[in-house]
């Protein structure tokens, strides 16, 4: 019961403080930091310090979720080309920002070591916040918040050395840290692999890394086929998650970051059609375990401590965000970025990470630092993550309407895989929508929920993704919210209906284009909010009827004519009976008078030709002004 | 040799039409005429311009039969000419496939004759309000005759006036075909049916 009222307490915070925030404006990272304050007295009272500890790291999973997201929407050959801004800028942030921290650490009497290894704490930034934040303002594709990104991958390498190196400051070379290291971040495979020679070890690392492409590359389509062919949805989700924790656990086996593998997994996976299945499996999942990080982060300040000393732990804190912001803003010119990146850039990563705890934990074990220089570095983390929100903030606010003037220089922002069409449903006819959209160049993502379908489809080139359509998450992983028209060609007629209403309601700047059976369906769909929709068999039994006339002996451009009287009155019919239509529309007299009422007025609407129905001899052609006489001559003249 | 003939048929009302499809059956009885119904073959306008080109460079003379709407053809023989008559095929650099062959326009027209021309309501004769026809032969490098007319074609009291001008359709066919007619000479009269209407009509 203790941990469902925990669970309760959580979620009750970030029910409450999530959404204030977001109207306020501060978004819901600020508003999970918040909650987490407020909470933290009574988290501590139903949680030891060591559970709640151990809530913290589990919820950090979160974060290698998060990456593995982030892979998703990374094409490999993007990630490639990102290796200059990758080794570059990141290298150089966290060897520069080490070097100054640690130096500055030195002054203020700190041993060597010591001021290393606070460096090295407080030289990452924090993926979660600033990613999670990235994205909720939908900064991640500008050219800031990509370098931003690829500086936060480097710090994720980072970790590993860092993590080798902070015993041999301890002074005791030769010691076996990691027996020594407190449960949550000891990497478990550690064990057996420091026993292995160096090169034994690059093998292994190399191995995993091998093992994870090889098996995205040849393993997923078959198994993620195999899974949705069951068409059980919580098996789907369970194969998510069991993919990204089984490679977390793969990696972190070898001693590899978890995210890291994370992130790697999701880049081999981008290619995949179940991509965005995947991804809206993932996506809750996500949100929640860094919401409970979040609060975690809050729950875990330690007032007392803060309160002891305000002026050192605000000084540091303030003083970390400059020296790392003047390190970042630095880089950002070489790098020549733009000024709205620029700022972007700088204003993004200044802060200290999560990281950074796992660090300290580490660091005061081996003896690194003291057990009160890492109360005090937690503290400055702490501080400097509910700082970061507000810089955003104050980018969008302050920073962005200044530099309106020069928006020329900005940079193009990286155009998402996203099209600007969503097909949801491939059958034939979602089929020849995409064939004809994909002639003119118009990217299209197409959704469905038959793997046989999309093996079909993907035999003739076309990108088709897997998931049940129907699902507003998986329309919404398949980017509806920057798509700008929906073509919905679902065969159930429910559904249809239902993700109409919901794109509608969610979505109102797409277009929708519904596919109804009949006219029965049509009206369902009109009422649940489709812009148009298209009747399946209008268009092909009025083509029978055309060519039916031709056979006939017709000539074919009156039948042509005749298909188009009849289409008209059908679809004119079409709209005045919607007003009479009801559910029961047979037993409805008013519909039913009505529709024999157009149906005896088809024949002389089809039969009535604008431009023959005036009498021949009241036309202008025919009656010459002039005199009979005259004619003569005039005939004679023209002619000789 | 003779000549080859194609005749472009338009007439978006055929089932209706007294005299143009009077004519067209004549035309189709004629030897070495092809007579292609344009309306039948494109009833949704989408003109196949290969097919077209490819056809019309296999004869000696096209003949565009219509009536007469608003001083032109009807829609869908403008909708041809924009098509077919592409630069670089006829006309422009290297555009000669329509060389030397001979353009014709075989119409009818509600309106008398007498109304066509300086007295009467549309000021100008037929061969002057088809100077855009003309001029479109000319800078293809065909060579361009008076258009051969049926005015008061709606005419329904004086069949024999069809009848005449129907005969004479066929033997202007012919002479084209035959070669029988002096181009140059003809190229300078005003229009083709003093020449071919008088004889069987009313005189
Ligand atoms: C839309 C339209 C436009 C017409 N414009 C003209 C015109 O400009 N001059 C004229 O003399 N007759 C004009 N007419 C009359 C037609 O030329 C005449 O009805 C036709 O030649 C009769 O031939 P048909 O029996 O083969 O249809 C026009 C008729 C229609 C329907």
């Amino acid at each position: 019961m203790e941990v469902l009222s925990g669970v309760f307490l959580y979620l009750l915070g970030a029910v409450i403080a999530v959404p204030i925030a977001q109207r306020i404006g501060l978004g819901s990272v600020l508003g999970y930091l918040i909650a987490g304050v407020v909470l933290g007295p009574i988290i501590h009272a139903i949680f030891s310090e060591k559970e709640a500890e151990e809530l913290m790291h589990f919820s950090e999973f979160g974060v290698v979720m998060m990456l593995f997201l982030i892979g998703l929407e990374l094409r490999p050959n993007e990630l490639w080309k990102m290796r200059g801004e990758l080794i570059g800028l990141g290298g150089a942030q966290v060897g520069v920002s080490v070097g100054l921290i640690a130096g500055i650490a030195y002054l203020f009497g700190l041993t060597w070591q010591a001021s290393i290894a606070v460096g090295m704490i407080l030289a990452l930034s924090s993926t979660a916040i600033v990613l999670q934040t990235l994205q909720e303002r939908g900064l991640e594709g500008t050219r800031g918040g990509r370098s931003a990104f690829a500086v936060l991958l480097f710090q994720d390498i980072a970790v590993i050395p860092i993590i080798a190196l902070m015993p041999l400051l301890a002074g005791g070379a030769g010691f076996d840290i990691w027996n020594m290291l407190p449960s949550a971040p000891k990497p478990k495979g550690a064990v057996w692999l420091n026993e292995l020679p160096q090169f034994a070890k690059a093998l292994v690392i190399l191995g995993a890394i091998g093992s994870i492409i090889l098996a995205g590359r040849f393993l997923a389509y078959p198994f993620f086929r195999f899974i949705a062919s069951g068409r059980s949805r919580e098996v789907f989700t369970a194969a998510a998650l069991a993919l990204v924790i089984g490679t977390a656990l793969l990696v972190d086996y070898v001693g590899l970051s978890p995210a890291l593998g994370a992130f790697l997994a999701g880049v081999v996976l981008s290619g995949s059609e179940y991509r965005h299945e995947l991804e809206s499996n993932i996506e809750p999942f996500k949100g929640l375990l860094l919401g409970v990080f979040f609060i975690s982060v809050g729950a875990g300040v330690d007032f007392g401590l803060l309160s002891e000393r305000p002026v050192l732990i605000i000084g540091c804190a303030i003083g970390v965000i400059a020296v790392k912001a003047l390190v970042l803003a630095v880089l950002a010119r070489l790098f020549k970025l733009s000024p709205r990146d620029f700022w972007l850039f700088t204003l993004a990563l200044p802060q200290a990470g999560e990281f950074g705890f796992v660090l300290i934990a580490l660091a005061t074990t081996v003896s690194a630092i003291s057990t009160m220089t890492g109360g005090v570095a937690t503290l400055i983390i702490a501080v400097t993550m509910f700082l970061t929100p507000l810089f955003f903030i104050f980018f969008q606010k302050v920073i962005e309407p200044r530099l309106h003037e020069d928006l020329e220089h900005r940079d193009d922002d990286e155009i998402k895989h996203h099209g600007p069409v969503i097909i949801a449903g491939v059958g034939r006819f979602g089929q020849m929508v995409n064939r004809m959209l994909r002639a003119q160049g118009i990217e299209t993502v197409v959704l469905d929920s038959d793997p046989r379908q999309l093996d079909t489809m993907r035999k003739f080139g076309v990108k088709a993704y897997y998931g049940d359509a129907s699902r507003v998450d998986l329309l919404e992983a398949a980017g509806i919210a920057k798509a700008s028209v929906l073509v919905a060609t679902l065969g159930n007629a429910t559904t249809q209906a239902r993700i109409v209403e919901d794109v509608r309601k969610t979505w109102p700047h797409v277009r929708v284009i519904a596919r109804a059976t009949d006219r029965n369906n049509a009206y369902r769909l009109l009422e649940a909010g489709a812009h148009t929709v298209i009747r399946e068999l209008l268009g092909s039994s009025v083509e029978a009827g055309r060519e039916t006339l031709t056979a006939l002996g017709v000539h074919p451009f009156r039948a042509e004519r005749l298909a188009r009287a009849f289409r008209q009155h059908d679809e004119e019919g079409f709209d005045e009976l919607r007003e009479f239509w009801t559910s029961d529309f047979a037993s409805n007299s008013d519909y039913v008078a009505r529709s024999l009422a157009r149906s005896q007025q088809l024949e002389a609407v089809m039969n009535t030709d604008r431009l023959e129905t005036a009498s021949p001899d009241e036309r202008g052609w025919e009656k010459p002004v002039v005199e009979e006489e005259t004619e003569e001559t005039g005939q004679a003249a023209s002619t000789t | 040799m003779q000549r080859s003939i194609l005749v472009l048929y338009a007439h978006p009302r055929t089932e209706r039409s007294q005299a143009n499809r009077r004519l067209k059956r004549v035309a189709e009885g004629v030897d070495g005429v092809t007579v292609a119904d344009l309306y039948a073959e494109y009833p949704t306008y989408e003109i196949d311009v290969d097919r077209e080109q490819e056809r019309v460079s296999r004869y000696d003379a096209v003949v565009f039969q219509h009536p007469v709407y608003w001083y032109s053809a009807p829609a869908l023989m403008k909708e041809w000419i924009d098509l077919v008559l592409e630069w670089r095929w006829a006309y422009g650099p290297g555009g000669e496939a329509l060389r030397g062959k001979l353009w014709l326009n075989a119409v009818t027209a509600g309106g008398a004759q007498a109304a066509y021309g300086p007295e009467g309501r549309n000021r100008l004769d037929l061969r002057a309000l088809f100077s855009p026809f003309e001029q479109t032969a000319m800078l293809c490098g065909m060579t361009y005759l008076p258009p051969f007319a049926l005015f008061e074609a709606n005419n329904r009291r004086d069949r024999s006036v069809l009848d005449a001008h129907a005969a004479g359709y066929a033997k202007l066919l012919r002479d084209l075909r035959e070669r029988t007619l002096d181009i140059e000479a003809a190229s300078g009269l005003r229009g083709l049916a003093g020449l071919y209407d008088k004889p069987a009509g009313k005189g």
